[in-house]
């Protein structure tokens, strides 16, 4: 939408917030330790952003780096102190 | 058509069952009160099916309104001074989020000190927040305005919210012969609110949520479009109105009253145009070319309109029922800043009257068109004057 004309009077977003990157915010970026990993899933359970997914019940969680924003809570919260921020560099 | 004396609350209540609202929500404050309880009584007796939401407060009450509307229905609140001020951050969000919600203010004015009496500063404290506005003159024109404004607020091209302002008494709680329209022919002139845009599980979309700065501005800019737009719908609104129902209030923005020979004449809004038309009648009686040009919409301003009229006049007395701390009444400003680069030059008179519910009565007018007339003669002495301030003589005296 380029042209002011094109956009609808009602502040509306027809995507989903799925599609907006906000891992670009980021300063911190979360390391994970697989081998610290208990599979308590409380990092997921506590990310605000949805950013850690698990596939199943077996599996280790992943980040989505896509939308993860860096905010650290899954890294406070790990009771095994498997997750490490550290700062990002970027290019 | 039924011809009933009604308070212009029960005329507020009467124009919201005609309107038929899917949701109504709002929290009692006097001189607003008897609306939300004839409003009760409605949805109690069944003669309103309406979802009515009671809530802890008025910002509560804005926010169950903005909700509802999003769901793509009409919806319905009333209030009044302080309920009118701690509902200000949602009327911004109703505004932005371009929500037709029609909103009925009973005009109080705000403490401290603690009064309850008429006064226009509640409404035009909410002059920015993106909703048009209108003051009604008599219990008549509340009901047939609640009509026009669903009309007006919920047209593709307009999307804003609408504030109607009665004054405290001397409408909301005083009786006057009101014509009820049929319901067909209201729902034939109303139809029902179908949005392009609205809540729907099956077809997502995300409502008022963050933009950036290279989009924000855009969605002002549509809103300033739409409320300049919506001066010509006003006009539109108020014929086809006529057309169906009989009966207008001037050109929907302004209405004019023996102004077309006039050399001087009052602006006011409100029912403060009762008492100063009255005494236009008396003054033209003994000779004197004065008229009367009622303000009925505030937003959007009819600049058109009081240029139209500042060519044609000597001296504008603008009579006000509010102040704006710290430079003039709010109307004064407005005509002022409409007139600047049109090559009029006439003295214009800011006149304050009437505020926290002080009675304008009609030796009051009468002295006001009387300064008015000198000012027209001899130029403008002071620009603005607080009429009738006590001064050694008593309120009694006074009055």
């Amino acid at each position: 939408m380029s042209k002011h004309q094109d956009i609808p009077l009602t502040p509306i977003n027809t995507e989903s917030s799925e599609k907006v990157r906000t891992g670009d915010w980021r300063t911190y970026i979360p390391v994970f330790d697989a081998e610290k990993c208990i599979k308590c899933y409380i990092c997921w359970k506590y990310c605000p952003d949805a950013a850690i997914k698990v596939k199943d019940e077996e599996s280790l969680p992943e980040w989505d780096l896509f939308h993860c924003k860096g905010c650290g809570i899954c890294a406070e919260e790990c009771p095994k102190d498997a997750i490490e921020m550290i700062l990002e560099e970027v290019e | 058509m039924v011809k009933q004396v009604i308070t212009g609350n029960m005329a507020t209540a009467m124009g919201t069952r005609l309107c038929r609202p899917a949701v109504i929500s709002a929290y009692p404050i006097t001189p607003q009160t008897t609306i939300v309880e004839y409003i009760a009584d409605f949805v109690a007796d069944g003669t309103l099916k309406t979802q009515y939401v009671k809530v802890e407060s008025e910002h509560s009450a804005m926010s169950c309104c903005i909700s509802a509307s999003n769901t793509g229905v009409r919806t319905f609140t009333a209030t009044s001074a302080h309920g009118l001020l701690l509902m200000h951050e949602m009327l911004e969000w109703a505004a932005g989020a371009r929500l037709p919600i029609v909103l009925v203010n009973v005009n109080r004015a705000n403490g401290p000190p603690w009064s309850v009496w008429a006064d226009h500063h509640d409404t035009i404290m909410q002059r920015d927040t993106g909703w048009m506005s209108i003051f009604c003159e008599n219990n008549q024109e509340i009901l047939d305005s609640m009509i026009m404004a669903f009309k007006v607020a919920e047209d593709p091209d307009i999307m804003l919210p609408m504030m109607l302002s009665e004054d405290a008494f001397y409408l909301s709680h005083t009786s006057e012969p009101v014509d009820v329209p049929d319901q067909a022919l209201v729902d034939k002139f109303l139809p029902e609110y179908k949005p392009e845009h609205f809540l729907d599980p099956e077809n997502p979309k995300g409502f008022g949520s963050l933009v950036m700065p290279p989009q924000y501005m855009e969605f002002r800019y549509k809103m300033a479009e739409s409320m300049d737009l919506a001066r010509e719908k006003i006009r539109k609104v108020n014929d086809e109105f006529y057309e169906v129902f009989g009966r207008k209030y001037g050109n929907g923005l302004i209405e004019e009253y023996r102004c077309d020979d006039a050399e001087v004449v009052l602006v006011g809004a409100g029912t403060n145009a009762s008492t100063v038309r009255e005494v236009v009648d008396r003054m033209r009686d003994e000779g004197h070319k004065v008229g009367l040009a009622r303000l009925r919409c505030f937003r959007p301003f009819p600049y058109e309109e009081i240029r139209d009229l500042a060519k044609r006049v000597k001296a504008i007395g603008v009579f006000e029922r509010t102040y704006t701390f710290g430079y003039q009444g709010p109307f004064t400003a407005e005509i002022k800043g409409a007139l600047y680069g049109t090559g009029v030059d006439i003295p214009i008179k800011n006149y304050l009257l009437g505020i926290g519910g002080r009675d304008i009565r009609t030796k009051h007018v009468r002295a006001v068109f009387e300064d008015i007339m000198k000012v027209a003669e001899q130029g403008l002495d002071q620009e603005t004057k607080w009429f009738g301030l006590l001064d050694g003589n008593t309120p009694e005296e006074e009055l």
